[in-house]
């Protein structure tokens, strides 16, 4: 078994890097470990544990916002922001669900850097969009601090938008500052009965494009709408619309959105108990959890345009008998494929490179993930000037080695 | 000019004749500009109290052009400065005198308008405000709207990652902008992002975003572009203190409200914007609150009313509700005309743009009255008041001998209380030059070495935009290597398992 490192603070962190570099060791960067099947499957010499550095050290609610050492968790920080009625607006999701790792568990710091977010991300953004400063140990073993504690600032480069979702391949981030923003009072969602995929791709397109300032725009397939206790009664494919807002504002864009979405089927309305279920369950993509039915198959994440997203899950379906989940209007794909030795990584690939975005593989064995890239190659410009980047960071490829890609 | 600038590489100079050909070579016609009397239209940007001739301007107008162009000056070591529409408050575009001045003016083209992905991809040189008119038929907007939004271009706002008085709800260009194609010092070209919400790899366009023209040139973007809300309207409070109005606007956001836009402005600034545009503002407060609400008329009826009430808990003296879009508009005209306003009653003034933890206000203010009686200069304030982003107006005149000193001093001032105060130097004008200096009191050498580390990986020998945002320019060499303390940490006392 690895050394696992655990420091109490950030110095400890500088100096746990600082070893690593005499010894030429290589670091595992973990908080709570519920994300650790992501990335290629690589080897390490001793694991650098941050769930030491715990603790959230500033939260002003009439200012928006809350910094927390990196270790904190996520969960802390959302019981803490909501007893002030406000939340992570960019609505992190919880990966323990499709990875089968311990529930309600995940650091702040793992938020950020797998940048994280939900099906608010097509309205509030990611938490890239909500990340506002940073301290952090590079792999040169050096302190570093990047942003403020203000929303609005363009001081020198913003770090803070590299380090979210660089997956500890540049720093070790040991305190965090995010932007809070105020809970919405209620919610309620509006459901569409049985559209086929094509048809919920340019109806999502639609109420996107109305007064009805939709929250998040979903559509799941007959089999995977049967997954969730919210959407199962429907007995078809679901295509849902949240609303959030004061309830006077909800009631008239719910009259909006209605009389668009009247003529292509059958209506229903969730309220505000069912409806935050509902989202949560697609937030976390409950329908393909590991203990589930599909929990067997290989999944993707694939992020392309919106109006694409049907049109990749067809090619998907038909090449590959995909299961698939529609998020963010049709541009946040969930593919469930039946296992194979190559998680059928060519076509997945070469079908998004149509469509335009990227594919990453969440969920695979160890042996697939060792075979086949996770995350998406880059072209040999971009590849190298990615390379460039980590070095400049992390010369001696020291924290997470080979994580995102090979040699990186 | 008080800012050191990069020593003129005379070398460079002496092959002047040599280089304007060869880049008359790469983008013929009218596209190279290389006499002194054409130039002078380039020698400064929006901070017009630095100048400076470039060795040559070359507007190229396809991305083939701007690689050769870029491919060429790195070959022979020859600085580039990028320039938008010029509008920059911090210097960022001031070119240098043996540099290549990069105008991206003829990129401005809006290439297609997707409805469906709600994006549009569009030209650098395309202006802010022509990216909305190109999409409002259809009843969408482009939510990022700096002041210069005539004339500042998208370009522009990507390397400055402009705001507006909308960012508190609508984010800055760095939430707004999803893929762009940039063009490296060396001329090869990258794709970054897309149509699609999230980056793959690492956010490069989150750090293009905000680059300041150091990291490469970008030749087209894709920006988020949203409907437009079905209703706005103002409410337009006056405060007979200017704390009333600071904790008004604390619980207006304690109560889960964020208005559209939420504007502040002083004494000072209330008058010179009354006396220009008549907006109808009282003249009898110390402080001037603009709250705007838009969304859903059910919505924006009902939370006017709270914010009328929470006004009111905050001992507002003065309220008005706008009821029609004219009004609306006329509330605003005298926010937005600030500037100018201001300029009407001094010779000059010189814009600030430090940001602040909003609570921190009052203090902020007291200590800038204390120093505008110790230089001996007024100054007006207007405030992005959701946000923090404070904007202090030093009335200066430029002919009186030292007074500019005294102002960029009493400017500079300001922004170390900011720093002071859990701010920041900049919220959406840049470190250009202006503030390049200030960059130690916010950041220490590791800061900036980090920061300097990821330009040596976009630009390894420094030639894009040099001189702008960091106070030292090290050679990428020397900031490269690993200084491994072995002997002090080889045996770290971490708790180990």
């Amino acid at each position: 078994m690895n050394d696992i490192l655990k420091p109490r603070d950030a110095a400890e962190v500088e100096q746990a890097v600082q070893w690593a570099l005499a010894e030429g060791k290589t670091l595992e960067l973990v908080g709570h470990g519920t994300k650790r099947a992501i990335g290629r499957a690589a080897q390490w010499d001793a694991t650098l544990d941050l769930s030491g550095l715990s603790g959230v050290t500033l939260y002003e609610p009439e200012e928006l916002v809350l910094s927390a050492k990196a270790g904190t968790s996520l969960a802390a920080i959302e019981a803490l922001v909501a007893a002030s009625k406000q939340q992570l607006a960019f609505e992190p999701m919880d990966y323990t669900a499709v990875l089968g790792t311990a529930a309600g568990a995940g650091t702040i710091g793992g938020v950020i850097a797998a940048n994280l977010s939900g099906p608010r991300r097509i309205k509030a953004g990611a938490a890239r969009d909500h990340f506002l400063g940073v301290s952090a140990v590079s792999g040169r073993g050096e302190t570093f601090k990047s942003g403020g504690r203000v929303v609005k600032n363009v001081t020198g480069y913003d770090l803070c938008k590299l380090l979210a979702g660089s997956w500890g391949t540049l720093a070790a981030m040991t305190d965090v500052t995010i932007k809070t923003l105020p809970h919405a009072e209620t919610e309620e969602t509006v459901l569409v009965r049985n559209l086929d995929d094509g048809t919920a791709s340019k109806v999502m397109a639609a109420a996107m494009g109305s007064f009805g300032d939709v929250s998040a725009a979903a559509h799941l397939p007959a089999a995977v709408a049967a997954r969730i206790v919210e959407t199962a009664t429907v007995q078809a494919a679901v295509t849902a619309f949240r609303l959030e807002g004061v309830a006077p504002s909800i009631a008239q864009r719910k009259s909006v959105l209605e009389q668009l979405l009247a003529p292509f089927g059958e209506l229903g309305t969730l309220g505000e108990a069912p409806s935050r279920a509902l989202w949560r369950a697609v937030r976390d993509v409950t329908p393909f959890a590991a203990a589930g039915a599909a929990g067997s198959r290989d999944l993707w994440r694939i992020s392309t345009a919106p109006s694409h997203g049907t049109e990749v899950g067809r090619m998907l379906v038909e090449e590959a008998a995909a299961e698939l989940l529609y998020d963010w209007a049709g541009g946040l794909v969930w593919a469930a494929l039946p296992a194979s030795n190559d998680a059928r990584a060519p076509l997945v690939r070469a079908t998004v490179a149509t469509a335009g975005g990227h594919a990453t593989l969440i969920r695979a064995p160890t042996a697939v993930r060792a075979t086949v890239e996770v995350f998406a190659p880059e072209a040999p410009p971009l590849a190298a000037l990615t390379t460039r980047v980590r070095q400049g960071f992390d010369p001696q490829r020291v924290l997470n080695a080979g994580r995102m890609w090979a040699g990186v | 000019m008080p800012v050191a600038m990069p020593q003129c590489d005379e070398a460079v100079l002496g092959r002047r004749a040599e280089i304007v050909a060869a880049l008359k070579r790469i983008v013929p016609g009218e596209g190279v500009i290389a006499s002194e009397h054409a130039m002078r239209p380039y020698e400064s940007d929006g901070l017009t109290a630095y100048h400076q001739l470039p060795m040559v301007v070359v507007l190229p107008e396809t991305t083939e052009q701007v690689a050769a162009v870029l491919g060429f000056c790195h070959r022979e070591s020859i600085k580039v400065v990028p320039r938008g529409a010029g509008t920059s408050l911090s210097g960022g575009a001031l070119p240098l005198g043996d540099g290549v001045l990069l105008g991206m003016a003829k990129f401005n083209r809006i290439r297609e308008i997707d409805f469906d992905n709600r994006v549009a991809v569009v030209e650098p040189g395309v202006t802010n405000l022509a990216v909305t008119q190109a999409v409002e038929h259809a009843g969408f907007y482009y939510a990022p709207d700096p002041s210069s939004q005539i004339a500042c271009t998208i370009g522009g706002n990507v390397a400055e990652n402009s705001g507006g008085v909308h960012c508190l709800k609508y984010g800055m260009t760095a939430n707004n902008v999803l893929g762009c194609e940039l063009v490296l010092i060396t001329g090869e070209m990258v794709r970054l992002g897309g149509k699609h919400l999230d980056s793959a790899g690492y956010d490069l366009i989150g750090i293009v975003t905000g680059s300041e023209g150091m990291l490469g040139v970008v030749t087209e973007v894709t920006v988020r572009i949203l409907k437009r809300p079905q209703s706005a309207r103002a409410a337009l409070i006056g405060f007979a203190a200017l704390e009333d109005g600071g904790e008004c606007v604390a619980r207006i956001i304690g109560a889960g409200i964020i208005p559209g836009g939420m504007e502040m402005m002083d004494r000072l600034a209330i008058h010179a914007a009354e006396e220009f545009v008549h907006a109808g503002y009282p003249l009898d407060v110390e402080a001037l609150l603009i709250v705007e609400l838009d969304g859903p008329l059910a919505e924006v009826d009902h939370l006017l009313e709270r914010v009328q009430a929470i006004a009111q808990a905050c001992r507002a003296v003065t309220c008005r509700i706008s009821n029609s879009e004219e009004e609306r508009v006329l509330f605003w005209a005298g926010r937005k005309a600030a500037f100018p306003a201001v300029g009407r009653i001094s010779p000059d003034y010189y814009c600030m743009d430090g940001t602040i933890p909003r609570a921190k206000l009052p203090l902020v203010l007291r200590r800038t009255q204390e120093l505008s009686a110790k230089y001996g200069l007024r100054c007006a304030n207007v405030f992005h008041a959701g946000d923090g982003n404070l904007h202090p107006l030093i009335l200066y005149d430029a002919n009186k001998p030292g007074e500019l000193e005294r102002a960029e001093q009493f400017g500079a001032d300001i922004l170390r209380l900011c720093v002071e105060v859990g701010g920041v130097l900049t919220g959406e004008h840049g470190v250009g030059v202006e503030k390049r200096d200030l960059m130690p009191v916010m950041f220490s050498e590791a800061d900036l070495n980090q920061q300097q580390r990821l330009k040596c990986a976009f630009d390894d020998k420094s030639l894009l935009n040099p001189g702008k945002v960091f106070p030292t320019l090290h050679r990428c060499a020397e900031l490269g290597r690993v200084h491994v303390h072995a002997g002090r940490t080889a045996f770290p006392d971490i708790p180990r398992f």
